[in-house]
């Protein structure tokens, strides 16, 4: 078969994520700050922060996810017993090597045990950082939840303003609100092609586009998203006999590389999933006008995604955001992945599971680290499981 | 005063078992407890299910329900060795190994009929009072229980105290739950309307218990220590952290605790352990962490079998913390339960629970610290590593690490533990040689 037209110009966009995405060292988001005095960057964890108001205090963001596979866990592990998760321990070893030393803040968003803990150790071993446990409400009423959010929203925003020596305006806020969500819209519409035409759109190319956002700056990112959708429209790349699927328990610590790729690998098109859910984490455009702080509020009760880290107030409701994201995105089945060890993931999975047996959608589940390496088990699974839709279907 | 009982149990009919007087007295209410649960299909009571760190029961016994606490009923399990078969049956019906065997215990049992510790079947609950306070877990478990019962489920959500501090938005935000949504549905499910004036009453209530509840704490200051203060202390705080703060029972029975305390200490006499009197007291700990329940006397002996007390254990602090001056305040009924609940243990940030351990060790003159990390609770395990060194970092004391699990008998290994304990205890002996040899 002849190379696509346009193949070099999406293998360049794809080879400038992966450099981001296996670049330990964080080069890209030390560039920015060293290219302007007084430049500051505020690392965040899963699953969700304001991004907004960092980068409204002209400051970068940058998601922390733990450090993958290739990172080499030695001082890590010295801090957590083994029956707890991997991305605390990765996360601090790129904290005590120095990774992580040119970073003026990290945030800790409200998630689990272990990820609310961690904030109190990033308090005690990096105490010249600037550190805070971001709490989001679990409670969805304006007056209630609402006004809780605003006001750690507003505490948030005092904070940041003092890092930078300058009161952060509702016009910055503004803007920055209107970055995300043109960039918010491009996540969107990259899910929205994938799910469409995931041939065109491999999971490994789309995770490492939408994760390149957690390292650059918004706008820098939303140029690269449309680079990259140019680029795979103008291409034509071949259409497996694959079935469809949905990823889920993926929202915090990050399965390698490799897994997503064996899951296309095994017959199984990722077609929705809830890796880096920051990106798209507000459903919808935040509204630019009027209080900001109001309207990121307002999003974040009414406006935001389905996940094992939220309460779910209506027992009806339970579940049904997967539900919809089968049958929005075309999917046959669901594949469970968690990682080991992750309470939020494995407490929610049988609950979803029933949701799912109720509306008769196939699925299967595993559970992984960021360092697994042996992909084998996973292929053999989850062709298993392709091979046991396609042939459901044909009956 | 000092009545300490043996008495023969069922389950160990060779073993005879000592027991204080007021644990005897305990037993009685817990019974009693139990009886008025599994009759309330008969008495018409309604059940309010909820959780021991922010636990509201002064407000629960403002609406005549009877409070039922699945970690409570989990442990019952896990010292009457039935937990493992519960656990096992979780996992059977899809609940991964990884998650806190507390859920599994309460799901497995539920499988396996919902038995209470009485014989007789746990009622449903009428409301699932979701008290998220400290523990993420506890919000998947409501849920899962809700996804089983199809009751009513209402949410109190505590602020985590990150910054180490108590906010007015956080109290604001947690007085707005109650006021606009705890409150209401508890008057719907119970169709008793809310009385402040109740709440108030109880509130005093409580303040009185937790008052002796404190000294009798505070009474492990004193060498020899008349208590131990994490397994016999899992007895004291049964009471005020369960079905009972706010009523005249648990004031009768600190009352009666804390005069059966004063009585030991004035004879200059140590804990009473299940094989009656303690010896001599040779090492005095802080303990971090819940204890193991499957194996708990097993876990006991290990140290009053070497002499050792434990002065002061975090554990005892999860459902309240009232040995740094808090106290339920009935002039501001809703605010104290705030706090309340934001002041528990596991709800605080990790520096400053290590300003607790570094001040029990100082305060209790203990030889060091001791963490028993739970396989099970990421709320109390995961940092604890960081915390033991800190600890020893500022006091200069040793500090030791074991690993067990709190109903899941799979994670007890006591050949491992016993070793470790045994190292740990010659370790402080050095430190106390180097010490004499040093002054």
């Amino acid at each position: 078969m002849a190379a696509p037209l346009n193949s070099s110009a999406t293998a360049t966009v794809v080879a400038r994520a992966n450099a981001l995405f296996e670049d330990l060292s964080f080069t890209s988001a030390r560039q920015w700050k060293a290219a302007k005095p007084g430049r500051k960057v505020i690392g965040y964890m899963p699953i969700y922060v304001p991004r907004e108001i960092i980068h409204a205090a002209d400051m970068l963001p940058l998601g922390i996810v733990g450090g993958g596979d290739q990172l080499e866990v030695i001082h890590g592990d010295a801090y957590y017993q083994s029956y707890i998760c991997r991305i605390p321990r990765s996360t601090i070893e790129l904290g005590v090597s120095g990774r992580l030393d040119f970073v003026d803040g990290m945030l800790f968003p409200s998630i689990c045990d272990v990820i609310r803990n961690l904030s109190g150790m990033w308090k005690l071993m990096f105490p010249n950082v600037y550190s805070r446990y971001f709490d989001v409400p679990q409670n969805y009423q304006d007056d209630t939840g609402g006004n809780f959010y605003i006001n750690e929203l507003t505490e948030l925003r005092h904070d940041l303003g003092k890092l930078r020596g300058q009161p952060i305006t509702d016009d910055e806020i503004r803007r920055s609100i209107a970055a995300y969500n043109e960039n918010r819209k491009l996540v969107r519409d990259l899910y929205a092609f994938r799910a469409e035409q995931p041939w065109q759109a491999p999971a490994a190319e789309v995770y490492l586009v939408v994760r390149a956002g957690l390292v650059l700056p918004v706008e820098d990112h939303s140029a690269m998203i449309r680079d990259y959708l140019a680029a795979v429209q103008a291409e034509e790349r071949p259409k497996r006999d694959n079935c469809r699927i949905v990823l889920t328990g993926t929202f915090c610590e990050q399965p390698p590389l490799n897994l997503i790729k064996s899951l296309e690998l095994s017959g199984c098109y990722v077609v929705d999933d809830d890796l880096l859910l920051v990106t798209r984490w507000l459903i919808g455009d935040v509204s630019a006008d009027g209080d900001p702080l109001q309207n990121l509020s307002l999003a974040f009760l009414h406006h935001s995604e389905s996940t094992a880290a939220k309460y779910e107030p209506n027992q009806k409701e339970k579940g049904q955001h997967l539900v919809r994201a089968v049958k929005r995105s075309g999917a046959e089945g669901v594949i469970f992945a968690a990682p080991s060890f992750c309470d939020p993931a494995l407490l929610e999975r049988p609950m979803l599971q029933h949701v799912l047996k109720s509306a008769g959608i196939p699925y299967i589940a595993f559970k992984y680290a960021e360092n697994s390496g042996q992909m084998q088990p996973i292929r053999e699974q989850a062709g298993t499981f392709a091979d046991s839709i396609k042939l459901w279907s044909a009956a | 005063m000092n009545t300490a009982t043996k008495i023969i149990t069922s389950r160990a009919p060779a073993k005879e078992i000592v027991k204080d007087a007021s644990m005897l007295k305990q037993k009685e209410m817990m019974a009693a407890h139990y009886d008025r649960l599994t009759s309330a299909p008969d008495t018409g009571a309604k059940v309010a299910a909820t959780f021991v760190p922010g636990n509201l029961n002064e407000l629960i016994m403002c609406f005549d329900l009877v409070n039922n606490l699945p970690e409570v009923n989990a442990i019952q399990n896990g010292l009457r060795r039935v937990s493992g078969s519960y656990v096992l049956e979780a996992e059977k019906i899809g609940h991964s190994e990884d998650v806190c065997t507390y859920v599994k215990s309460d799901i497995g049992m539920m499988a396996k009929g919902n038995i209470a510790p009485n014989g007789k079947k746990f009622p449903d609950p009428d409301v699932l009072l979701l008290s998220y306070t400290g523990c993420f877990t506890f919000m998947k478990w409501f849920e899962l229980l809700r996804e089983q019962y199809k009751c009513e489920t209402v949410m109190l959500h505590t602020p985590y105290m990150g910054d180490g501090k108590i906010t007015k938005n956080m109290v604001d935000y947690m007085v707005k739950q109650l006021k606009d949504d705890v409150i209401p549905t508890l008057e719907r499910v119970s169709g008793v309307k809310f009385d402040i004036d109740r709440l108030r009453e109880y509130l005093k209530k409580s303040t009185k218990a937790e008052d002796d509840l404190v000294r009798v704490l505070q009474s492990a200051k004193t060498k020899p220590s008349p208590i131990d203060a994490y397994f016999g202390g899992i007895y004291y705080i049964g009471p005020i952290f369960g079905a009972f703060r706010g009523t005249e029972d648990a004031i009768d029975y600190y009352r009666f605790l804390r005069e059966e305390i004063e009585d030991r200490l004035a004879k200059g006499q140590g804990p009473v352990t299940p094989d009656g009197d303690m010896g001599k007291e040779r090492y005095r700990l802080v303990v971090e962490g819940p204890p193991n329940y499957t194996s708990f006397r097993q876990f006991w002996k290990m140290f009053y079998d070497e002499g050792a007390v434990v002065v002061a254990s975090s554990y005892t602090k999860v459902g309240g913390v009232y040995d740094f001056g808090f106290r339920h305040d009935p002039d501001k009924p809703l605010e104290t339960l705030a706090e309340y609940c934001l002041g528990v243990y596991t709800n605080r940030s990790l520096p400053m629970r290590i300003d607790m351990l570094v001040s029990y060790i100082n305060d209790y003159e203990a030889d060091g610290l001791l963490i028993n990390s739970i396989k099970s609770c990421n709320s109390f395990s995961a940092g604890q590593l960081l915390m033991m060194r800190e600890v020893e970092k500022r006091t200069g004391k040793p500090a030791a690490f074991v690993e067990s699990d709190l109903v899941d008998p799979r994670y007890f290994s006591a050949a491992n533990i016993k070793n470790r304990l045994e190292s740990y205890f010659q370790m402080i002996d050095q430190k106390r040689a180097s010490a004499a040899a040093a002054a």
